[in-house]
């Protein structure tokens, strides 16, 4: 059995900055990550990140994510395993991991949950025939193993993630036909918009997939236009031509771990779905396990990075490492700030109802 | 009209298939999944679980919030037994 202070499940931003924070207060770290490298999300960001007054916006997301790892590298305090997958946690406290044809166990005296988040799918004719990939998918292809996804393709989802994936795709020399989006306006932010229009890719609010055509693989698509109630409007569908559906359509918590471990849930609506109870040093219900990030509920990046900070030097408080008290009110502050103004209302909203 | 769009993509399970079993009386993701075996894949019901859910919406009339998911147990994803059996390296 493996003794350690804290065990640290992903390595996403909120994970990386927790451990750190961890350490730093003198706390012995286990960092698990079933990819076989650090960063998560944010290896795949190859664009420069969106977010004021914080000292990572206007970076890349991948040169954040090489900037942590490498000081985890360096840390003594931390140990890290990666292609090592969290598979359950005991009553008794225990932690199993697979990791390299083994089951390792872990003793943790304290537990962050970092795990991040999945994507959403929507169901539609067809749906199962290759050329249909998730947006995490197609980042992944491109971005981290440089192989493009097919030549022309049909964006499902106008939010950030749908309008900075098709941004990608198009500086990588794929053609986007067309961003669809459900709802009756752009979700995502008026920059990546504008951007992508400009490019003259259009945007067709209140418009949906109905199928995927094709024999063996995608060849096109049926669209439609919808009211208000998410009814096809007759005589408004149309056929597109592309062999990619991407679908960015929403991510939700990742949060079976929390689940088995006992931890109080609650489903918002503006969080993403169901998210663990807290209280405001992200402790949940059960005592000594800690959560950050997508796994707390969807936002940023920047975000992430505080909650595991915040987590992190809470985690060290518990077990009596010596903190500053200072650094802790300073996140929080810094997270209000990230929060304040429009953008965060659904955010501050959903918080309201989870933080105890 | 059929509808044989895949919901459950692990175990090939489409919205008529679903539909049917719900209205047999299966009203939660744990009924449904011990008749018919969604959300015991690969994926371990990540990808149905939400589609699932709002079929069971539908047909019920319930509440997302009122409808309880899955259980969650142990392991969270696959493993070889074989692995397992292997334990620790400071168990050998
Ligand atoms: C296309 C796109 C663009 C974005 N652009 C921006 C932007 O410009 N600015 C911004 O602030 N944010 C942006 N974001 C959002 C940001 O990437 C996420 O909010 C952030 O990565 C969340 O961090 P996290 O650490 O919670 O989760 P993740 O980055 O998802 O990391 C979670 C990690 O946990 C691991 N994991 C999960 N389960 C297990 C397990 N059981 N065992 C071991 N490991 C596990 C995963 O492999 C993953 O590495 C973008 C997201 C996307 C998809």
């Amino acid at each position: 059995m493996r003794q350690t202070d804290l065990a640290i499940i992903g390595a996403g931003p909120a994970g990386l900055a927790a451990a750190l924070e961890a350490s730093r207060a003198g706390a012995r770290v286990i960092l698990l990550e079933r990819d076989d490298w650090l960063g998560g999300q944010l290896v795949k960001q190859t664009h420069q990140f969106f977010g004021s007054k914080n000292e990572f916006a206007g970076m890349r997301g991948v040169d954040i994510a090489t900037h942590f790892s490498e000081q985890i590298e360096k840390d003594e305090n931390i140990q890290v395993f990666t292609g090592a997958t969290a598979l359950g946690f005991y009553e008794d406290g225990v932690l199993t991991a697979a990791c390299a044809g083994r089951m390792i166990k872990i003793k943790p005296r304290t537990l962050l949950v970092a795990s991040g988040a999945m994507e959403k799918m929507i169901p539609f004719e067809n749906n199962d025939l290759p050329g249909v990939y998730g947006a995490g998918a197609v980042q992944t292809l491109m971005n981290v193993y440089g192989v493009a996804p097919g030549k022309k393709v049909l964006m499902v989802g106008a939010g950030n993630i749908g309008l900075i994936v098709s941004y990608q795709l198009i500086q990588a020399g794929i053609e986007v036909e067309a961003i669809i989006e459900g709802a009756s306006h752009v979700g995502g932010y008026w920059v990546h918009a504008s951007k992508i229009r400009r490019m003259g890719v259009p945007i067709l609010t209140n418009h949906t997939i109905l199928k995927a055509r094709g024999q063996e693989k995608v060849e096109g698509a049926l669209i439609t236009r919808i009211d208000e109630n998410w009814q096809p409007v007759p005589g408004e569908e149309r056929e597109v031509s592309v062999d990619t559906v991407c679908l960015a359509v929403g991510l939700s918590p990742l949060a079976e771990l929390l689940w088995q471990a006992g931890c109080e849930m609650e489903f918002s609506p503006q969080l993403g779905g169901y998210v663990p109870i807290r209280d405001s040093n992200l402790e949940t219900t059960e005592e000594g396990i800690y959560i950050a990030g997508d796994v707390a509920g969807i936002e940023e990046a920047t975000s992430a990075i505080l909650e595991g900070q915040l987590a992190g030097i809470s985690a060290a408080r518990k077990m009596d490492y010596r903190i500053e008290e200072e650094k802790v009110e300073e996140i929080k502050a810094n997270l209000e700030t990230l929060r304040a103004g429009p953008v965060g209302e659904h955010i501050r909203q959903g918080l309201a109802n989870v933080e105890r | 009209m059929k509808d044989d769009v895949i919901l459950c993509f692990c175990e090939d399970l489409t919205r008529d298939e679903i539909r049917e079993a719900i209205k047999k009386g299966a009203t939660s993701f744990d009924e449904l999944k011990r008749l018919i075996r969604c959300g015991m894949g690969a994926c371990q019901g990540k990808t149905c679980e939400e589609n699932i859910q709002r079929e069971i919406m539908t047909i019920t009339g319930r509440k997302r919030e009122e409808l309880p998911l899955p259980r969650q147990r142990p392991p969270s994803v696959g493993i070889y037994l074989e692995d397992a059996a292997r334990g620790d390296d400071d168990e050998k």
